[in-house]
């Protein structure tokens, strides 16, 4: 038994519990492969289809319409189109209306009403309805009002209901992240409730709320199931031009162009899935700079 | 020619000093219990001023018989309280003890808490602040208020200054003026003329919180409400905004709630004591007005026990 003043001249002995333990060296082996798995599919996804669209990588994809007589020159231009004309449809629905939707929540909502619970719990389940009930949904509203079911408006309308629940619940985070004594202050000099949302609570949460809604719109820009119940047309030779324009969108177009036989449209399809995926990755790498940007330490 | 009428009213004096029923007997008569009590300590001169301080304050903010409650629990209960005009009145007592609540009942405040409930008679000049028609948010415009934390918005200081006046509709002359002179109302000025247009944030805590102060005079209020505004400053810091509230006492009232009871004794003019009580069955803490005086009273001579326990740190 050593006394303290023997274990004092004592060097400090080398672990035995650390890194490298067998244990632990085990484990880790095991997290590195779980992550060298995922990354695996993604790169074998990424290069099949580099592989596959590489050829069809040019100008003619961008700029040409899809075409049944001559698939080689073929492109994606109707699609292109059509995706932002329904992504824009569905930004103009979807964001004021989440925003404004969490700012009732969270700023002016009595929690203790029995309908504002009601509200809160089913924001949640709504968030995990499968896309394609939205287009089910969208179609036999657009049948009751007359609407054809084709059309860029109700496209945007079952993407914006789709991901209307995201974006209320990320705004909400977001605001909710802006401190009691930000809003405490502003009432305390005598702004009332809509001036201290308007200029304190809201601008402060903006990053947030950015950051949410550019994430649901990337979602909905690679959803094709409630399109394609929808029914977005898959060979159109027209540049979509209005909100009652038939469209198809890129995720319509290539799981068309995929379910044909022809060499030619499997490399359109991989083609087009690069033009997707370059699309996803700049809109989540704009969402990420506007995080860092103005990410803020209270 | 002057000496004859003065030479005349000098017996007529003494005259009527001598007797016992004359009018001007009022001028000795308060002359001589002075005297008496200046022989031991003169409890209605404030040490730090000098200032000589009414018996009874000229009230601004009076509460009467006030319970405030959260739900169904009682927070407060029973506290009548006047605070006095261009006085620091100071709300002392252990934590839990419901100061803050009542501090934050005087603006409708506490309001923005869910179930926050107040019964009893809060008036201000009179007008009783929970009426049906009276708007809470002109309630805070004329009772102002600092946080515990500095809260500054995260704006450029000259904003955070010009928010107010622009909210609530100030007709204002000269936007920068009105920002310098509130600048220098609350002893920034000089710290920051030059950074004006740059964030809040890089502003010391000390500094954040005078900003505060200068924030809530910008939009002129008569009352300012302090919930331990000094709790979260380092002693230098805390003795600058202790020496501006003397300053502030000439135009405003302030009402301040702190933890630190030697800060209570230094700047406020009158004291309250509060604790908390537990109930027989619950076990809920009330809180509870003990007493309520002049400091220099409350800090040398209580009239209750639990008042001088608490003062001489035998609980709380």
């Amino acid at each position: 038994m050593a006394t303290i003043g023997q274990l004092a001249t004592q060097p400090i002995k080398a672990r035995k519990h650390g890194a490298k333990s067998p244990a632990s060296i085990a484990f880790l082996v095991a997290l590195w492969c779980a992550l060298g798995f995922s990354i695996l599919c993604l790169l074998t996804l990424l290069i099949t289809s580099v592989m596959d669209g590489l050829p069809r990588l040019d100008s003619n994809l961008l700029t040409q319409y899809t075409s049944q007589i001559a698939p080689e020159r073929g492109g994606a231009r109707a699609a292109i189109i059509g995706s932002l004309w329904v992504i824009a449809a569905t930004a103009i629905m979807a964001i004021p209306l989440g925003i404004a939707a969490a700012v009732y929540l969270e700023e002016f909502a009595d929690p203790r009403r029995w309908y504002n619970r009601l509200i809160e719990v089913n924001l949640q389940n709504l968030a995990a309805v499968p896309a394609i009930v939205y287009g089910l949904l969208t179609a036999g509203f657009a049948l009751s009002i007359g609407l054809r079911r084709g059309v860029v408006l109700a496209g945007g309308i079952a993407l914006a209901l789709l991901i209307l629940p995201v974006i209320i619940i990320t705004a909400r985070e977001a605001l909710r992240a802006v401190p009691a004594e930000i809003r405490q202050g502003s009432l305390a000099l005598g702004a009332t409730p809509l001036q201290t949302v308007w200029r304190q609570t809201l601008p402060s949460a903006i990053p947030g709320v950015a950051t949410g809604t550019i994430l649901a719109l990337s979602r909905a820009l690679g959803e094709a199931a409630p399109l394609l119940l929808l029914g977005g047309l898959v060979t159109i030779r027209f540049d979509p031009n209005g909100l009652l324009s038939g469209f198809t969108t890129l995720p319509i177009q290539i799981f068309n162009w995929a379910g044909r036989a022809e060499a030619d449209f499997q490399q359109l399809a991989a083609a087009a899935i690069i033009l997707l995926l370059v699309m996803l990755l700049l809109m989540n790498a704009l969402a990420i700079l506007i995080r860092n940007r103005y990410q803020r330490q209270w | 020619m002057t000496t004859a009428p003065s030479g005349s009213t000098t017996p007529t004096d003494w005259t009527d000093m001598t007797s016992t029923d004359a009018p001007t007997t009022e001028r000795p008569a308060a002359a001589a219990p002075q005297d008496a009590s200046a022989r031991e300590i003169d409890v209605r001169v404030d040490r730090a001023s000098g200032r000589y301080l009414p018996e009874v304050p000229t009230p601004v903010i009076e509460c009467t018989d006030v319970d405030i409650f959260y739900g169904q629990f009682r927070a407060v209960h029973g506290v009548s309280l006047v605070y006095g005009k261009n006085e620091i009145t100071a709300m002392i007592g252990p934590s839990g003890c419901g100061k803050s609540t009542v501090l934050r009942s005087l603006n409708r405040m506490n309001d923005l808490i869910t179930g926050a409930r107040v019964t009893g008679k809060i008036t201000y000049h009179g007008q009783d602040i929970y009426g049906s028609d009276v708007d809470p948010i002109e309630v805070r415009r004329r009772i102002g208020m600092v946080f515990q934390k500095p809260n500054p918005f995260p704006k450029s200081i000259y904003d955070n200054i010009a928010y107010g006046p622009r909210v609530t509709g100030m007709k204002v002359s000269s936007m920068d003026d009105l920002v310098e002179e509130s600048l220098r109302g609350a002893a920034l000025w000089d710290e920051v003329k030059d950074k004006l247009k740059q964030s809040a944030y890089g502003l010391s805590g000390g500094q954040q919180q005078r900003l505060c102060i200068a924030r809530t005079i910008a939009v002129r209020p008569e009352v300012i409400l302090m919930d331990e505004p000094c709790s979260s400053l380092d002693p230098i810091a805390t003795a600058r905004i202790e020496d501006l509230m003397e300053d502030l006492r000439k135009d405003f009232t302030i009402i301040i709630v702190t933890h630190n009871m030697q800060q209570a004794a230094r700047v406020a003019d009158r004291t309250a004591f509060f604790t908390a009580k537990a109930a027989e069955g619950t076990g809920d803490r009330t809180g509870q007005l003990v007493e309520y005086d002049l400091t220099s009273k409350i800090f040398s001579n209580p009239a209750d026990r639990r008042t001088e326990d608490y003062i001489s740190g035998r609980f709380g």
